[in-house]
């Protein structure tokens, strides 16, 4: 056990490493460097000043010597000068981050809310007409685009019903830490929250009901009905103990689609968050803002990953590989 | 649906192995006939097809091209079914126009992320022992990537961006999940008798991989391609509408639905965006239908006929 936990989280650091490397490459490849978008208008920027400046930035030093220093300064938590909004990248995703952390977080707790409930439902009543609606549902959201169905809402609950704010994540002319401030902020949470879960549960559903419909023809289930355990007994005690462990498991998976899924939503509803930073950084070209967006994002799928990876073996030991 | 009168263990064997013989276009034609929803997706998909690709022949796309200020966002009529852009231009001729581009990218993607996924899980798969551990290290570290994001920094990056580059990037990124599937069966596939008394004759690997693994995983490669497909429509689209996909001179569905981002544009003139939206999720919606029916018909222990 205590290996493979070890072995999971070795493997992580060269996954972190290779993923800097390329980001690294890639954010060199970006037309243009840093001191273009910061001078571009000035009247004063001349080519050999601008030059100097390269010099003594070290833009000019071999590629590894840069890597070195841009990785140092990273896990030391220095990301480099925004050179659009002109400040510090660490301090650009303060807020944004908390922004975008709470609706992943709410995101994620309406997904389980939806798709637990419906999963047991269809499992455990397969082939009933509320097992076919529950699939068909499944059927449209695995169909249905996030950007799609996130554009819909925004439209019908929006601007139809104009029932909820249709931009950013809070009003802004309420003081914080008021009471009013915190429902602004529930209520601008609500339509980028449903539009990310109700076409988010698929996975899980289907996840749950298989596992159900398996679980329930196994023999200690059997056993325990001949026992004379009451049925919603033997649901509760035996066959969704052993369906939901993995579930929680899946958290970490999660990450993925609920990153790719905020850079949709959050630019849709203009929710200050990262996914919004991170088009609006790559449409004015800030290349420091888009490998630190980049990078902090491949790390919470890597480490989502290694976390799930690690539980699920706990829960079902079968999947240990050594 | 119709239901069979039980048969005896023996009768039943009998047939399935009969069943086995019958092609896997019959099998999946049977699965399709047999399951309504299926066939009613299989009938609009079709419908839709053949307007996307016969419609733009009669369409003087030049004209259309063309902004005419004398009719900006004019509302659906009889004379513009759908009413007209910004700049004037018909929005039906627009939606045909990037139906057909974004159907037919997406159809490219996937046949060439496929291929690559194929090949790459293939000689993984079929090798075995320290080429399939390398490979594997690879794509452990490739599933964790940031795909969409990454999508994005190379559409920014590549220079001379076109419609080729935006499929290779796509394609590149977009196989990994594909390879190890592919692994995953031809790694059993390889213990098999036919492949050991092949190697026995002498055949070069290469041949096996292709002539002999290769016909045994098709079922498999032919679903996962079809679902993968709607997946696929749906990621370049929506790269479309945040502006890194589709450049300006191919309109693809996702710039009609782009025009939603204007506050004005979504609230009060749906004529604009809306169709474009339904028409992805019908497409979506009808691929899926079908690319259950076939991923039935693949499995004998799923089939509904």
């Amino acid at each position: 056990m205590l290996t493979f936990i070890l072995r999971r989280i070795l493997v992580m650091i060269p996954q972190l490493l290779l993923l800097s490397v390329i980001i690294f490459l890639l954010a060199k490849a970006m037309p243009g460097d840093a001191l273009t978008g910061a001078f571009q208008g000035n009247p004063e920027a001349n080519a050999e000043h601008m030059e100097e400046l390269r010099e003594k930035l070290g833009f000019n030093d071999p590629w590894y010597e840069q890597y070195g220093r841009w990785v140092t300064n990273f896990v030391q938590g220095d990301m480099g000068m925004s050179y659009v909004h002109k400040q510090k990248v660490t301090s650009l995703l303060g807020n944004r981050l908390s922004n975008t952390v709470l609706l992943s977080l709410t995101t994620m707790i309406t997904i389980y809310l939806i798709a637990i409930p419906l999963g047991i439902i269809a499992g455990r009543w397969n082939n009933s007409w509320a097992d076919k609606a529950i699939v068909t549902y499944n059927y449209f959201s695995i169909a249905t685009p996030v950007f799609i169905f996130a554009l819909i809402m925004l439209f019908i609950f929006g601007f139809y019903f104009s029932w909820f704010p249709t931009g950013r994540s809070v009003d802004i002319t309420i003081q914080n830490g008021t009471w009013d401030y915190f429902v602004s902020k529930a209520n601008h949470l609500v339509l980028p929250t449903l539009s990310g879960a109700i076409i988010g549960t698929a996975g899980t559903i289907q996840y749950l009901r298989n596992d159900i419909i398996d679980t329930k023809l196994k023999d200690f289930v059997k056993t325990a009905r001949a026992k004379g355990v009451p049925e919603g007994r033997v649901y509760t005690r035996h066959i969704l103990r052993n369906s939901l462990l993995p579930i929680a498991a899946f958290m970490g998976y999660e990450i993925t689609l609920l990153i790719s899924g905020s850079v949709f939503i959050e630019s849709i509803f203009s929710y200050p968050g990262l996914g919004q930073l991170f088009i609006q950084s790559i449409q004015t070209r800030d290349f420091t803002v888009v490998s630190a967006l980049v990078m902090i994002s491949g790390a919470a799928v890597i480490i989502g990953t290694m976390l799930s990876d690690i539980i699920l073996s706990i829960v079902d030991p079968r999947i240990r590989i050594d | 649906m119709k239901t069979e009168i039980p048969v005896d263990a023996e009768e039943a064997a009998v047939l399935k192995a009969q069943s086995e013989h019958v092609s896997f276009g019959k099998t999946i034609w049977r699965e399709i006939k047999g399951d309504k929803m299926a066939m009613i997706a299989l009938i609009i998909l079709s419908i839709i097809l053949l307007i996307a690709y016969i419609t733009p022949f009669f369409i003087d796309q030049v004209q259309a091209a063309r902004t005419n200020f004398m009719q900006i966002y004019e509302k659906p009529s009889k004379e513009f079914w759908l009413g007209t852009d910004r700049g004037g231009r018909d929005i039906f001729v627009q939606l045909v126009i990037g139906a057909r581009n974004s159907i037919t990218i997406g159809v490219a993607i996937t046949l060439i992320a496929g291929f690559l996924g194929l090949m790459i899980g293939l000689i993984s798969g079929y090798f075995g022992g320290k080429v399939d551990f390398v490979i594997m290290r690879m794509l452990d570290f490739l599933m964790v990537l940031p795909t969409l994001m990454l999508i994005i920094v190379f559409v920014v990056i590549v220079p001379k961006f076109n419609v080729w580059s935006f499929i290779g990037i796509m394609s590149i990124l977009l196989w990994f999940g594909k390879a190890r599937l592919i692994r995953s069966r031809a790694l059993a596939e390889r213990e098999l008798d036919y492949v050991n008394a092949s190697k026995t004759l002498g055949t070069p690997n290469w041949k096996i991989m292709l002539f002999e693994v290769f016909p045994n995983l098709s079922s498999l490669v032919i679903v996962n391609m079809t679902l993968t497909l709607a997946g696929n429509i749906g990621i370049e689209t929506g790269l479309t509408f945040l502006g890194f996909g589709l450049p300006e001179s191919t309109p693809s569905l996702g710039t009609l639905i782009a025009y939603a981002q204007h506050p004005d544009v979504m609230e009060n003139k749906w004529w604009v965006w809306l169709p474009a939206s339904l028409l992805i999720l019908v497409v979506m919606l009808c691929i899926n239908y079908i690319g259950q029916a076939i991923k039935r018909a693949s499995d004998a222990r799923q089939r509904l006929t």
